[in-house]
């Protein structure tokens, strides 16, 4: 059920491979277990991230949520109309909500990620 | 499920922002067994509770309820409770879930002979009915005329043929009752409201809607806003404190007395963010560069769309307009201070 074209963190970030470059978002666990989300903190175009250096800030009526970089990498993109419609978290959080594009350090470590049935394992474990 | 003074309890069923919403513009029904429930009878019963409690009790008649607290000598409450009257000589207590032990203590501590006090808490589940449709939805269900119920008054009868206490009371800023019924009708019965109110919009509403609904309505949670350090002045509770002769002596009566008088130190008071953020419980409160301690209770408001809070400020700075501080993440964020309750409901 989790896309197979992405790679998945033990954080519940996605990314999604294009070229050089990583899209990166919450998945759809993420989001149901924050709820209605109603605030999103995004970093700015330009910003150097290390793997697991948190980059921004989702908050629910009920709970703060820090975002991680699944990667390391630069930020070259951000989807900013997000921060103003921060519902569609939970509307198409593999889709229109996507975060952040990265420039990647080192592409092939995206490799060290979850592919999906890994992380549909990890989910179904987080459940029980 | 989390865990909630030591009960498990849903924070939401659909979502958060539903439920908030179904109660504002319909109904939602809220499981509130959690709550404790102490009986005062006998003839000593007035003389006690007037003795520990804040308000008049005396100003009640039977079938009515009144909202007040347990203060100690220094006019901080051990908890805040809804007192019922059911007849001349047997009141109804119902105190906060976390607060039921320390209650009961604090009570039988001081119990004079003359008088019974008994924990019913297990003899009780509690349910809430609560929105402008809340009406509708409970007369289909009951031969009690609820229309015919005023605020703050309750009617003990059926529903669905189960016993209840029925009473128009809520922690949500809306019209609603709130149902106590024996725990193993409970469930029955909050199958047949769901099925009852869902033509009207009702949703099953959590800990999570009913937090965001009673801080909207800045209705205090114990714990959180108040507490053995803040006093029912402070908190803005005058309004249930009662100086009147016939009240008498009191708990808590003397030092009540001078911050009515002389003022409080401190003020609860509410604010709305002024720039993006939401500030929550704990967070630090500044005006100018000084501390204040922090956010009693904050959140984003679904209904209002906006972040608000409640803090406590030196008297002398607590008024409307007074600009402070919330330090988020470590960045002091501009909010103000902005008058209370946030939300109205319209009548």
């Amino acid at each position: 059920m989790y896309p197979q074209d992405c790679r998945y963190s033990k954080d519940h970030e996605w990314i999604k491979v294009e070229g050089d470059r990583g899209r990166v978002g919450i998945t759809d666990y993420a989001q149901k277990q924050l709820g209605d989300v109603v605030f999103l903190e995004l970093p700015e175009v330009g910003r150097s991230l290390k793997a697991g250096e948190q980059f921004g800030t989702v908050e629910s009526v009920k709970a703060v949520s820090e975002l991680y970089s699944p990667v390391a990498g630069e930020v070259v993109e951000v989807n900013a109309a997000l921060a103003g419609k921060p519902e569609a978290i939970n509307k198409d959080p593999h889709g229109e909500a996507w975060m952040i594009v990265l420039k990647m350090a080192d592409p092939a470590g995206v490799g060290a990620l979850l592919d999906a049935a890994a992380y549909q394992a990890l989910v179904d474990s987080e459940a029980k | 499920m989390v865990p909630f003074g030591g009960w498990d309890m849903p924070v939401e069923y659909s979502g958060l922002i539903a439920e908030h919403n179904a109660v504002r513009t319909a109904a939602g029904i809220f499981d509130v067994s959690h709550m404790g429930q102490f009986e005062v009878e006998g003839e000593g019963a007035l003389a006690f509770l007037q003795r520990v409690s804040a308000n008049n009790v005396a100003r009640l008649v039977d079938g009515q309820a009144q909202y007040s607290a347990l203060p100690m000598h220094t006019g901080c409450p051990v908890d805040d409770i809804i007192v019922y009257r059911r007849a001349e000589r047997r009141y109804l207590v119902v105190v906060n879930a976390a607060n039921v032990e320390k209650d009961w203590n604090w009570l039988l501590a001081q119990k004079p002979s003359g008088c019974g006090l008994h924990n019913l808490s297990d003899q009780f589940a509690l349910l809430a009915l609560q929105g402008p449709k809340a009406e509708a939805i409970l007369q289909g269900l009951t031969p009690i005329d609820v229309k015919q119920l005023a605020f703050y008054r309750f009617a003990e009868g059926t529903v669905q043929g189960v016993e209840a206490i029925v009473a128009r009371t809520g922690y949500t800023g809306e019209d609603g009752f709130e149902i106590f019924v024996a725990p193993d009708a409970a469930s029955a019965l909050w199958r047949r409201i769901v099925e009852a109110g869902q033509p009207h919009g009702l949703l099953p509403a959590g800990l999570g809607a009913r937090d965001t609904l009673r801080l909207e309505a800045r209705m205090m949670l114990y714990g959180n806003d108040m507490d053995e350090t803040t006093s029912l002045i402070e908190a803005g509770l005058g309004w249930i404190v009662s100086l009147d002769d016939a009240k008498g002596a009191f708990n808590g009566r003397a030092a009540l007395a001078g911050q009515k008088a002389n003022g409080a130190p401190r003020r609860l008071v509410g604010f709305e963010m002024a720039e993006r953020g939401i500030p929550r419980h704990g967070y630090p409160v500044f005006l100018g560069d000084e501390t204040q301690g922090a956010v009693t209770s904050g959140t984003y408001a679904p209904f209002l769309k906006k972040s608000i809070g409640l803090c406590y400020l030196p008297a002398a700075r607590s008024g409307v307009g007074t600009e402070l501080a919330v330090e988020i993440r470590g960045r002091r964020t501009a909010a103000r201070v902005v008058a209370t309750p946030f939300y109205k409901r319209p009548r």
